[in-house]
């Protein structure tokens, strides 16, 4: 009769460095090199610097957004509603930039703050009134819609981004390395410590392998979710702030392309979809992956229709090494 | 009504479950035209019996003979079809389906390949007949219904299937009292029908009334079989008591002095049907213990002081003032100090996929961390001294507590909430199946606890550990406290009397009470 | 005498979607500048009858506690196929709308195989079929064209005797053939005890993962009518993104006003179809209370929040806090 599993002895013979090692996160980089390679194979471009640069850029506006995909996938819930989301924040940082001085200098948190009440919103459904994510989501999603269109008439909004939005989105506080990936880093690092070194990090981690558990042992798993749920918001609204002031204004539909790649960002860097299991740097090389896998098809010049295929494949085939549920009995 | 040889016997018969005896050369013989009562107490072998009668489960070894040829049954389905159907206490009634729909569910008359809803009802209204349940509209939704007409209804499911020999296992647990004597004049007018029942129950009363030869089981096997009528009740207690082995237990501590203040305390506890008039007080350094039968009140009680309920009348008292705990938040915090450690360990205690660091500090939380960010240093030397202190056998802190054993697991569920240094512990079923080993060191825990000045309150099915480990027991029955037994009144007899609500009158009179 | 009281029990929903729909079109009409016509129901009719296929596409996964994101992208890859081969000769004709069905029912299959036999969650996985059936479409279809026999089209799309729309008539037809068929069969029945408590369905040995396959397959199949009923009222095929995401939003929208509820078990297609199309009338009102069409999908989205919010009272009635969690 021994006290460890088989299971237990084997993870404890995986010694120190090994044993961190999540095997879907070296997954992950590693296709990021097979892809690379496969695409220097077409044109040596692929590995200059200043290429991988920009697509770190590139990568870093999904990245953000997928940063609050991956808080709420944890929880073992959904975001649908961030394609509007996006819109919202980069619509209304845009439109308070009108608002003179006052308004350019809070455009960014202010863009930001409607992102958050669109999570709280999502956060009191799911948590207090146990509508499924999934719906009171799409239900957000939807009235965020209405609400822009309402705003813009139904035109793409002539409010231009402010400066500062520009500067973090295209600028360059280092020489050479393009200002997005820096807010990516700041983002990225925040998230890595609030779910490493908090109790909120833990608790997310716990209610994601099981709310009921997580209930008994005293935590308010409610007031999490919408906190949680909360932020998502906001750094989806971040992330459509970022995106303005990438192409300098808002559009209309702008985050509908982000829904999918942000799931999948997550799913393919090793988070569970059920909850409960994930690191950070798994969605870094998910949104990586995403952004890669984009660029070489559009280089290859594959028609968007193409590349709609291959994504959804690519998710189902990594889904279904990683993500399916357990053969009952 | 007997007839020339059984209708069915069950001979030799033994299982397994891993290093446990389920089932120990057990036998069994049924006539038709008669109802025969099966006694036992928890883990006697009742439940596997039935299970391998209905083709549940396959039998290690022995054989069932059924009219005289020999028979096994590869699933239920087969025993269905021999004519063995057992009506289960719990429920597999599809909610949102009509009755009518579920009596038919395994095989529906067919009409052109879709369901023929005439005959379908016909079927049903005629099984609810023959069940005593007329009552029941055959379209009605099952989830619309009381849990009464629910189990009626499983029963009228049951006869559907024309069965030649019908097993009731603890089938009237959830009837009203009009509706089990209806119930029994059906069983009784089934058995001038010639069927053969198979009827299980812990009410002695009932077997009493119903029964006309009475079988008992302990650790396995058939003990006793004989008509009713010719055992008194306290002759059939001491059939059912009886233990192989001894556990060993700390040495029980003088009781508490009755002047010392309950550190918890409820008065006229009331929650839906489940909790009728509670009152019971609880000292610090006392390790008070809940039983009775399965399904009383026990676990309701737990949660309602942990705060899971809603909906509560009466009061809830800690340290002598009133409180209204809202939530398990609530209850944890240091001003009220309370710990449960839930009856699931796997899905309501443990974050299996999680590391062993992770489940141990995940109640205490704020203990160890400031301003919401966890101080790792804290965290790790709480942890290590929990983890010395209950002697948990894990390779690392970093591995998932799912690798541990069942026994260690439930260690971890403990020191979990130790973390908080509680004062009202309570624990719903801490041992169910975990090894003799742990076991012991939870008993010196537990004892070690009380002695430190814990109040404990702890639910067990096992009366070995009800006798050795508390100091008061107090036996539920029916949402209410039935009995309180206090120090050398704590015995196997006693708690089984009071939970099978015999009454005891000084040794060897016996009556049964109720009726 | 009871009987009919029963029944009115179990079809609650599906009532009480019957009465939204009745209440929201009477108002329609009413304030409808041309009135009661038989012109004005014809419109209602074509634009309502496409939102009850795919609504009937999503209640029969939704009765199985399951959700296809898809739908509104089958709509879409079945209008475009359409669109090339529902055309030429009637022989020609037929054949194209075999080969559309046969696209939906394919698309559906290969929704079902994966959930059920991949063990993957329904959302992620209709979300990730759906970009592979937009991808193709937008194959077929990289800029909106074609065309289709115009002669079934102008049929399909206009009335009998002057008076009722044909759309109506196939809508009622395919209920007929494809839901009444299903819901009274073994698979219908074990496609609601799915939803219901999956657990007890398996103690009574029902087939679940057929009959969730088999729901799956059908959703497909209906999505795809609706795609054929497209291409006849638009007489192109359009690789539509943003429409194709508001027929599933629109989907789901009419699910919940049809009584049919989220957790599965219970509610019936027959109150998908009242929910759609009350939901497309709720949409119209504001044409003829000449708001300005601007607010239309504002004012949609806030009455789905508000449906979908509506569940919520039965947790009013929840004694112990743990039936909050799964």
């Amino acid at each position: 009769m021994s006290e460890i599993s088989p299971m237990g002895r084997q993870e404890a013979g995986r010694q120190g460095l090994w044993r961190r090692i999540d095997p879907a996160v070296a997954t992950a980089f590693g296709c990021i090199v097979l892809l690379l390679l496969l695409g220097s194979l077409y044109s040596s471009n692929f590995l200059h610097l200043d290429y991988l640069l920009l697509q770190l850029k590139v990568a870093s506006f999904l990245g953000v957004i997928a940063t609050g995909a991956m808080l709420v996938i944890l929880l073992g819930q959904i975001d649908l509603s961030a394609p509007w989301t996006i819109t919202t924040g980069a619509m209304m940082s845009c439109a308070a930039a009108a608002y003179g001085p006052a308004g350019v200098a809070l455009a960014i948190p202010f863009g930001i703050l409607c992102g958050v009440l669109i999570g709280i919103v999502n956060g009191i459904g799911v948590a207090y009134l146990r509508i499924p994510a999934m719906i009171i989501t799409l239900a957000t999603n939807a009235v965020a819609q209405g609400l822009m269109v309402v705003y813009t008439g139904g035109f793409s909004p002539q409010d231009e981004a402010t400066e500062a939005m520009r500067y973090i989105a295209t600028g360059f506080l280092i020489p050479g390395v393009p200002n997005a990936v820096l807010v990516w880093l700041v983002v990225g690092a925040g998230a890595v410590f609030l779910l490493t070194r908090t109790s909120f990090g833990r608790a997310v981690y716990g209610i994601g392998n099981s709310e009921r558990a997580a209930y008994l042992s005293g935590i308010d798993t409610r007031r999490i979710l919408v906190i949680a749920f909360a932020i998502t918001g906001g750094l989806a609204a971040f992330g459509g702030v970022l995106l303005a002031g990438y192409s300098s204004k808002a559009a209309q539909s702008m985050g509908d392309v982000y829904l999918l790649p942000a799931i999948a960002a997550v799913v393919l860097g090793g988070t569970s979809i059920l909850g409960g299991r994930g690191s950070y740097l798994g969605t870094v090389a998910g949104a990586i992956l995403i952004t890669l896998l984009q660029s070489i098809l559009s280089v290859m010049q594959i028609p968007e229709a193409g590349r709609q295929v291959i994504y959804g494949i690519v998710i189902v085939i990594m889904l279904l090494l990683y993500g399916r549920a357990p053969a009952s009995r | 009504m007997s007839r020339a040889g059984p209708l069915f016997r069950m001979e030799g018969v033994s299982k397994r479950y891993g290093g446990v005896r389920a089932l120990d050369g057990a036998e069994l013989t049924v006539n038709a035209g008669q109802i025969h009562g099966i006694l036992g107490e928890n883990g006697a072998g009742k439940s596997t019996l039935i299970k391998i009668m209905s083709g549940v489960v396959e039998p290690d070894e022995g054989q069932m003979v059924l009219d005289g040829k020999e028979i096994a049954f590869a699933s239920p389905a087969a025993a269905n079809d021999a004519g063995i159907v057992c009506v289960f206490q719990e429920l597999s009634l599809i909610p949102h389906l009509s009755v009518a729909d579920n009596i038919v569910i395994s095989n529906p008359p067919k009409r052109f390949g879709m369901i023929d809803r005439k005959k379908q009802r016909a079927i049903a209204e005629e099984a609810l007949a023959r069940a005593g349940a007329a009552d029941i509209h055959p379209l009605a939704l099952v989830k619309d219904l009381p849990l009464s007409r629910r189990q009626m209804v499983e029963i009228a499911k049951a006869l559907a299937r024309k069965p030649r020999i019908l097993i009731l296992d603890e089938a009237t647990s959830a009837l009203t009292a009009s509706d089990v004597s209806k119930v029994f004049d059906v069983l009784k007018r089934l058995r001038e029908e010639g069927l053969a029942l198979l009827y299980i129950s812990h009410r002695m009363h009932e077997i009493a009334e119903l029964a006309d030869v009475c079988t008992v089981f302990r650790n396995g096997s058939n003990v006793a079989s004989f008509a009713t009528g010719t055992k008194s009740g306290n002759e059939i207690v001491e059939l059912m008591i009886g233990r192989e082995y001894k556990n060993v237990f700390p040495p029980k501590t003088p009781p508490v002095p009755s002047e010392r203040p309950p550190v918890v305390e409820c008065r006229r506890l009331g929650w839906a049907d489940q909790l009728k008039d509670i009152s019971i007080s609880v000292r610090a350094g006392e390790v008070v213990g809940l039983g009775g039968l399965d399904g009383q009140g026990q676990r309701e009680l737990l949660l309602a002081l942990f705060g899971v309920l809603r909906g509560l009348n009466g009061e809830v008292l800690v340290g002598g003032k009133p409180v209204r705990i809202g939530s398990p938040r609530q209850a944890k915090r240091d001003e009220i100090g309370m710990a449960l450690i839930p009856e699931d360990r796997k899905t309501e205690g443990l974050l299996l996929p999680m590391s062993v660091r992770d489940n141990l500090s995940f109640a205490a939380l704020d203990h160890v961390s400031h301003g919401g960010v966890i101080d790792g240093a804290a965290e790790k030397s709480r942890i290590d001294k929990m983890i010395r202190l209950l002697a948990i056998k894990t390779a690392g802190t970093d591995i998932p507590a799912g690798a541990l054993s069942g026994g260690n697991q439930q260690k971890i569920v403990i020191a979990k909430w130790l973390m908080n240094q509680p004062r009202i512990i309570l624990l719903n079923d801490p041992t169910r199946g975990i090894d003799v080993g742990t076991k012991q060191e939870i008993y010196q825990l537990l004892r070690k606890l009380a002695d430190e000045g814990a109040a404990i309150i702890f639910y067990s099915t096992d009366y070995d550990e009800l006798i050795g480990c508390c100091d008061r027991v107090l036996v539920m029955y029916d949402g209410g406290i039935r009995r309180e037994l206090a120090g050398e009144e704590i015995t196997e007899h006693a708690l089984i009397a009071s939970a099978l609500n015999v009454e005891e009158r000084g040794a060897g009179q016996a009556e049964v009470a109720g009726a | 005498m009871k009987d009919w009281k029963y029944w009115v029990a179990e079809q609650r929903g599906t009532l009480f979607a019957f009465a939204t729909f009745v209440v929201m079109f009477t108002i329609y009409v009413s304030n409808h500048p041309a009135g009661f016509t038989a012109n004005v129901v014809q419109t209602a009719a074509n634009k309502g009858v496409l939102l009850a296929f795919v609504a009937m596409a999503q209640a029969l996964v939704v009765i199985t506690a399951g959700i296809d994101l898809s739908v509104g992208m089958i709509f879409i890859l079945t209008n475009c196929l359409a669109s090339w081969i529902v055309v030429g000769t009637p022989l020609e004709t037929a054949l194209g709308i075999v080969g559309v069905l046969l696209a939906g029912l394919a698309c559906g299959a290969v929704n079902g195989l994966i959930v059920i036999y991949g063990r993957l969650q329904p959302i992620v996985t209709t979300i990730a079929t759906g970009a592979i059936y937009f991808g193709i479409a937008l194959l077929l279809r990289p800029f909106p064209g074609g065309s289709v026999n115009e002669d079934l089209a102008d049929f399909l799309t206009g009335k009998i005797w002057g008076v009722i729309p044909v759309s109506l008539v196939a809508l009622v037809v395919v209920v007929l053939v494809v839901w009444v068929p299903f819901s009274r069969s073994v698979m219908g029945r074990a496609a609601y005890a799915t939803g219901s408590s999956e657990a007890a369905a398996y103690m009574s040995a029902m087939p679940i993962r057929r009959a969730k396959f088999l729901t799956y397959t059908l959703a497909g199949l209906l999505a795809g009518i609706g795609g054929l009923f497209l291409t006849f009222f638009t007489y192109t095929g359009e690789a539509a993104l943003a429409s194709g995401n508001a027929y599933t939003l629109f989907s789901i929208a009419a699910v919940v006003l049809g009584g049919i509820s989220l957790y599965g078990g219970t509610g019936s297609a027959i109150g998908a179809v009242f929910g759609a199309l009350a939901f497309r009338a709720i949409g119209d009102l504001l044409f003829v209370f000449d708001l300005d069409p601007l607010w239309q999908p504002l004012f949609q989205g806030v009455v789905l929040l508000i449906a979908v919010s509506l569940g919520a009272f039965g947790l009013l009635r929840v004694r112990n806090k743990l039936d909050w969690f799964t």
